[in-house]
């Protein structure tokens, strides 16, 4: 038994290729806890970021600036009463949260956060995204008709319908990246996930420059049409508060409409992820081709080390600069302890860094490895996911017949015409 | 497919997951035809249609696994729940849910089992297990080239693509005029 | 029970395929009548792909996706049928819906 847990440590694929269950297995919880303290971690600079973007502070008081917010909410929706409407259909009701999960969560098996730190790696994994995406779709439809009264449903059937007519376009932005994936020596693509950020890196470009600018439209489709997907503003008719009173989620309380967010949240880095690792060069750091000289890997590698200590330095600040009076000793305290934890994170990263600089194969080395690929991938996630809450703290939302409007009179002839670009231009090219 | 020579696509466990995998869709499959109320019908034909495509999978079908979950569970089946909510009659779920023939019905269906069961007792070497291997690792390159022709020929199913399209244009077409109020 | 030969997926075929005649032979419903032809539907792919394998080649697979993509105009416009019958007698049950009948 110890000899199959070792036998995995040496190899260079996915658990799933290689066929151990057992690291698959820590793998998979590893990333349910990442995406729980990604969750929690979003809602928190959800709120702190629309806040000062309406120039008010936010939430300040729960933990040193707010902080603690995310464990208080989760645990009042923990706690608070379980009301299930009279009339509703118990076991629909109780179902309908859970598809929408499972929808969201099946499809991290696939998502490559390196070259070998995924759980698996399907021949058919863009495929495989986009069907389990399209699974969501189902567990809102259920959840309206659930609650047996009129906001829901019509909330439901709206937001049903929106996500189905942009899953149109998304594909097919998927398809014209899938597309270039093929404008290699043999002429071969591929779909899986792996595959397609190898081929970014043989071909020497990030997708979203190749044939700029229709790599460009391809990925500014696929963005728009994943914020409509995920139900976000501007797209967020469906569950807006004043129009329909949260939709299809009306009647869920508590810890149900905490699945639901938990859904929401984790199909928007989902989706993120698709489009990182289609079109921004997935787990690659920037310029790996140009700037391929060992000096330039060593400052590289240098990056996760230096984020974290930028974010324990403006920690450091913020505790300076809170109010010296008696009421705010335990925020003061908390806050530097926070610092402290930051630093002492950033300061193994570095360790790790140095330590590597020295064998090519040692531990530390490979550690250096993954680390690097998993930061630069959760970099460019990250900066989705703060694109994610600039739109709803921007724009105004769209009505839903303009919504509709646009997903099929705007974005599907687009979608179209880049692909047949595409396609042309690449025929041309080879 | 030789795991021998593919190390990394050696099927795991293949008995549990084809009994777990069929089970599951024969199960789902009595609960589509015996619900009471549609909707929980169609919960179940969504889960039947997973579990087939996971079947899909274990025959070495990826990209009709993938087109299955992406067409019929993600796609047919909303296009049903829908139409179920928007002819949601309270009252068809407290009528009688089977016609009054189907004693005859359950009797013809049985015939047809029996049969079958003939065929596949009487012809048993008619279905081994395999003939020649199938590669997995390039189904979809093969399902392209049949689709769309390789080397600058038509492949053997690029007119049936064509007609295809086809068919789904006068299908949308058809949806969208039958149920226009006013044509 | 060791090895699953091709007679296992025929078997879960057939089954499947019987299940769908019961469901569309008994049921009064007009959508559960359809859900069972979709059930029928795919059970003669399972047959298709697994004689596929059998085989060793592609076409049963080819043949596959084409139902399925039959499948989907024909649930679309099936589906188009009932809600416009729904719209002139209010019913869902196939025992009334006998306009045509002397």
């Amino acid at each position: 038994m110890p000899n199959f847990i070792m036998s995995y440590l040496g190899s260079t694929v996915t658990p799933g290729q290689a066929g151990n269950q057992f690291w698959a297995l820590i793998y998979v919880l590893v990333i349910f806890a990442g995406v729980a303290v990604v969750v929690l971690c979003m809602n928190w600079i959800e709120r702190k970021a629309l806040a000062h973007f309406q120039i008010r502070l936010g939430p300040m008081r729960v933990g040193p600036h707010g902080l603690m917010q995310p464990f208080a909410d989760a645990l009042k929706l923990m706690l608070k009463e379980d009301i299930i409407p009279a009339e509703a259909d118990q076991f629909v009701f109780w179902v309908a949260p859970l598809i929408g999960l499972l929808a969201s969560f099946t499809v991290y098996i696939v998502i490559p956060f390196g070259p070998s730190q995924a759980v698996t790696d399907m021949n058919i994994g863009i495929l495989f995204m986009l069907g389990v995406s399209s699974l969501g779709v189902l567990g809102i439809v259920v959840a309206g008709w659930a609650s047996n009264s009129h906001y829901p449903l019509i909330g439901a059937l709206r937001s049903s319908a929106q996500m189905v007519s942009y899953e149109v376009a998304m594909g097919l932005a998927v398809v014209s990246a899938i597309l270039m994936t093929s404008m290699n020596a043999s002429g071969t693509g591929t779909l899986s996930m792996i595959e397609i950020v190898r081929a970014q890196q043989q071909q020497g470009i990030w997708f979203l420059f190749k044939f700029f600018p229709l790599g460009f439209v391809a990925f500014a489709i696929f963005a728009i049409a994943m914020v409509a997907e995920t139900n976000r503003a501007p797209f967020d008719m469906a569950e807006a508060e004043s129009e329909l009173t949260a939709g299809f989620h009306t009647e869920y309380s508590g810890l149900r409409w905490s699945l639901f967010m938990l859904a929401e949240y984790a199909a928007m880095i989902a989706v993120s992820s698709i489009a990182v690792t289609l079109w921004l060069g997935g787990w690659m750091r920037p310029f790996p081709n140009l700037l391929h000289a060992p000096a330039w890997d060593f400052i590289f590698s240098l990056f996760p080390g230096l984020t974290f200590g930028g974010l324990a330095l403006i920690a450091f600040i913020g505790t300076a600069r809170m109010p010296s009076h008696s009421f705010f000793k335990i925020q003061r305290i908390g806050l530097a302890v926070f610092a402290a934890l930051l630093g002492f994170l950033a300061l193994l990263l570095l360790v790790i860094v140095v330590a590597g600089r020295s064998a090519d194969t040692s531990i530390a080395a490979r550690l250096n490895e993954g680390i690097g690929y998993v930061y630069w991938f959760m970099l460019k996630v990250a900066v989705f996911m703060y694109l994610f809450i600039w739109y709803r703290a921007t724009w105004p939302r769209y009505r839903f017949d303009q919504l509709m409007r646009i997903g099929w009179k705007v974005m599907l002839p687009i979608s179209l015409g880049v692909l047949m670009l595409t396609a042309i231009v690449g025929v041309i090219v080879s | 497919m030789n795991p021998a020579l593919n190390p990394g696509m050696a099927p795991v466990a293949t008995p549990f997951f084809f009994y777990l995998l069929a089970g599951m869709a024969i199960a789902s499959g009595l609960a589509v035809i015996t619900r009471r109320n549609a909707v929980h019908s169609a919960l179940a034909l969504i889960v039947t249609l997973l579990s087939v495509a996971g079947l899909y999978l274990m025959l070495y079908a990826p990209f009709v696994a993938g087109v299955q979950i992406i067409v019929y569970a993600g796609g047919i089946m909303v296009l049903f729940l829908f139409v179920i909510m928007l002819v949601n009659v309270e009252i068809s779920s407290k009528e009688r849910q089977f016609n009054r023939i189907w004693p005859i019905g359950l009797a013809a269906a049985c015939a047809l089992l029996a049969l079958f069961m003939s065929a596949f007792t009487k012809g048993k070497a008619l279905f081994p297990d395999r003939m020649v291997a199938l590669p997995e690792s390039s189904n979809t390159q093969q399902v392209a080239n049949m689709l769309y022709g390789e080397a600058g020929k038509m492949g053997p199913y690029t007119f049936a693509f064509e007609i295809a399209s086809l068919l789904l244009l006068v299908a949308i077409l058809g949806a969208v005029i039958m149920t226009k109020k006013k044509i | 029970m060791a090895d699953i030969t091709t007679l296992h997926y025929l078997v879960v075929a057939a089954a499947l395929f019987v299940l769908g005649v019961i469901g569309v032979l008994t049921r009064r419903n007009v959508v559960i009548v359809l859900m069972s032809i979709e059930l029928i539907l795919n059970a003669v792919n399972l047959n298709l792909v697994a004689f596929s394998r059998m085989w060793g080649n592609l076409h049963g697979q080819l043949f596959a996706i084409f139902i399925v993509v039959d499948a989907a105009a024909e649930a679309a416009a099936g589906l188009g049928i009932l809600i416009a019958f729904f719209r002139n007698k209010e019913t869902i049950n196939v025992d009334e819906i006998d306009l045509l009948k002397w």
